[in-house]
């Protein structure tokens, strides 16, 4: 069911995962368990925000994007650099450098998405005027966040602003400008991403808000790195080309970079998921009433420490910061003209951005009440230890998988050492009666099977 | 009524700015994982905040607790002191008893109880100077 409602870009590495439950204390939404021996993730509950990708010892979380062979399925291609991609390289001279090297992996063209940053923080500053009556307005522009608002605040769904992100605004005006100048069919033109994170391949796959996404594919940083920082090595025998976005737009690289696009007041840029969960919390209870505008980005940094991103994200980020002062100091903004959109009906949601419902417990009120209250005696029975062997992160965790069915109580090593004990017990007070030990014994068997919990399946 | 009862009491500290919000943390994970709307979460995670808030902030100690039923979810307060001397002057907007440390931590602007009786369908209050305050908000599924 999740397969096709929800595709997710990531993925486990079965022959890489160990079971060590790492990834598992480490998901914002608690996606994983490990069972048999191997990490799973939940299709209903993952954000794609890539966490257990960077915290996975074994590198057995992976991405999954296209690769560039993807390009030989269209007449021309246009490559979207997300602006992240501009702190990955040391000593460059100026974008333009970056923007021509993107051109010799076999681009016929390349659109910044800091211009589609630009255009859709005009679009933001609109809604901001609107304004809002219940909290601030929230960015939509990270698709972690997006999907974390819809598993865990469902309450906040609706102060989710109803607009498209800038790598699909860049598609379209990408696309656009190419059809003009080339006189050619939409469907001739391929439109691909160069991506720091797996959220937006997952966005570009399943969009949140719309049915389908301007995009042909998604490439991931991490592949291209190597082969892009070889040929800037001797970025003099490049020609740049033309900047477009304004400084503004490619400070939307970096946690931040939104807020002081859209607005100069009442705004609030976090970044990493968890604190992105803590700042939501305070939205949620109220306590930041002042509050018009909330960017949070699921990753340390914001896009700059996206999982699929080479460099460190704060010597990306400073990167980026000295390009957003040159290109600031040197006033070439002056000379750019805003960025436009003739037909911009796609820029908007279609679709309302509904709660993800699967904190719930049960569709009947009553139902889901004695879950509860099942689920609180079973927390007050577990240790309490969090300790992960079960393959849950947490005890509560374990007690909920149980109320909703999918694991027992003898899960919990310690639950089970308790009973093999009790089993034990009364096999030496049954000791004379060789068809009760039989039983027991048995019983006892199949207990001392489950205690291995990282066997690895046979089947 | 309803026969249908959860219930779930949270000891809230006077003074222990350190727990503060993890009662109300917990009645909006349980309120999540019940069949209720979006906009009751919003209303309720509200109310249980601002509660426990008064709870830490201006009380000696009490309780917060949540009890859902069919087709009402009650969040109330009960504690041990020091007591609410003019009930009406707390619940205007901008009127508040706390100290200036607390003001200097962000709290006290003399929001909460209004806030709270905002978000709620039904809101009770008793209480006395010298004696201990009880809050009731209801609402309703």
């Amino acid at each position: 069911m999740g397969e096709q409602t929800y595709f997710h870009s990531v993925r486990l590495n079965k022959d890489k995962c160990t079971g060590c439950t790492n990834c598992i204390k480490h998901c914002p939404t608690e996606a994983i368990r490990v069972r048999n021996g191997k990490a799973r993730i939940i299709n209903e509950r993952c954000i794609d925000c890539g966490e257990c990708v960077r915290v996975c010892p074994h590198h057995a979380k992976e991405v999954v994007t296209d690769s560039l062979a993807a390009l030989s399925a269209y007449k021309y291609n246009i490559a979207l650099p997300a602006p992240s991609l501009y702190g990955q390289f040391k000593n460059v001279k100026n974008i333009g450098y970056i923007l021509a090297a993107i051109k010799e992996l076999g681009f016929d063209d390349v659109f910044e998405t800091s211009v589609g940053a630009d255009l859709v923080s005009l679009y933001i500053r609109r809604e901001l005027r609107k304004g809002n009556k219940n909290g601030p307005l929230i960015s939509s522009a990270c698709p972690a966040i997006v999907r974390l608002i819809q598993v865990r605040f469902p309450e906040l769904t609706d102060n989710i602003i109803p607009l498209r992100p800038p790598f699909e605004a860049a598609a379209m005006m990408a696309r656009e400008r190419w059809r003009r100048s080339h006189a050619c069919a939409p469907e001739e033109i391929g439109v691909f991403f160069i991506s720091p994170c797996a959220a937006k391949m997952t966005s570009v796959n399943a969009p949140i808000g719309n049915a389908r996404s301007h995009l042909s594919g998604v490439i991931s940083m991490m592949d291209v790195y190597g082969k892009l920082a070889a040929i800037l090595s001797h970025q003099e025998k490049l020609t740049p080309l033309p900047v477009r976005s304004f400084a503004k737009g490619v400070g939307w690289a970096r946690s931040g970079g939104e807020c002081a696009s859209v607005t100069d007041k009442d705004y609030l840029a976090v970044d990493g998921v968890f604190n992105v969960i803590r700042a939501l919390e305070e939205i949620e209870n109220g306590h930041l009433p002042e509050l018009r505008f909330f960017e949070g980005q699921a990753c340390v940094g914001g896009c700059v420490g996206g999982p699929i991103t080479f460099e460190n994200p704060y010597v990306a980020r400073m990167r980026i910061d000295r390009f957003v002062e040159r290109m600031t100091e040197s006033g070439e903004d002056d000379h750019k003209s805003e960025p436009h959109l003739d037909d911009d009906s796609e820029m908007y949601f279609t679709e309302k951005v509904k709660p993800n419902p699967i904190m719930k417990l049960d569709e009947d009120i009553g139902e889901a009440i004695k879950k509860i209250a099942r689920i609180e005696e079973l927390c007050a029975d577990l240790p309490g230890l969090d300790c992960g062997s079960c393959g849950a992160p947490s005890c509560r965790c374990l007690a909920e998988d149980i109320v909703r069915g999918y694991r027992e109580e003898v899960d919990c090593i310690f639950k089970l050492k308790e009973k093999v004990r009790d089993l034990a017990e009364e096999m030496i007070s049954q000791a004379d009666r060789e068809d009760k030990v039989r039983d027991l014994a048995e019983e006892m068997m199949s207990l001392a099977d489950r205690m291995d919990v990282n066997k690895e399946e046979t089947k | 009524m309803s026969e249908q009862i959860l219930t779930e009491v949270f000891e809230v500290e006077a003074g222990d700015f350190v727990a503060a919000g993890a009662a109300s943390a917990q009645i909006k994970r349980i309120l999540k994982q019940l069949s209720v709307n979006s906009d009751l979460i919003r209303r309720a995670a509200i109310i249980s905040y601002e509660a426990e808030l008064n709870l830490v902030i201006h009380s000696l100690g009490g309780k917060l607790i949540l009890r859902v039923m069919k087709d009402r979810v009650v969040i109330s307060t009960e504690d041990v002191g020091p007591g609410i001397a003019d009930i009406s002057l707390a619940l205007k907007e901008g009127w508040s008893t706390a100290s200036d440390d607390i003001r200097s931590m962000g709290f006290g602007a003399g929001m909460g109880l209004p806030n709270i009786k905002r978000n709620a369908d039904d809101f009770e209050i008793r209480s006395a100077a010298g004696s201990g305050t009880t809050i009731v908000t209801t609402i309703y599924l």
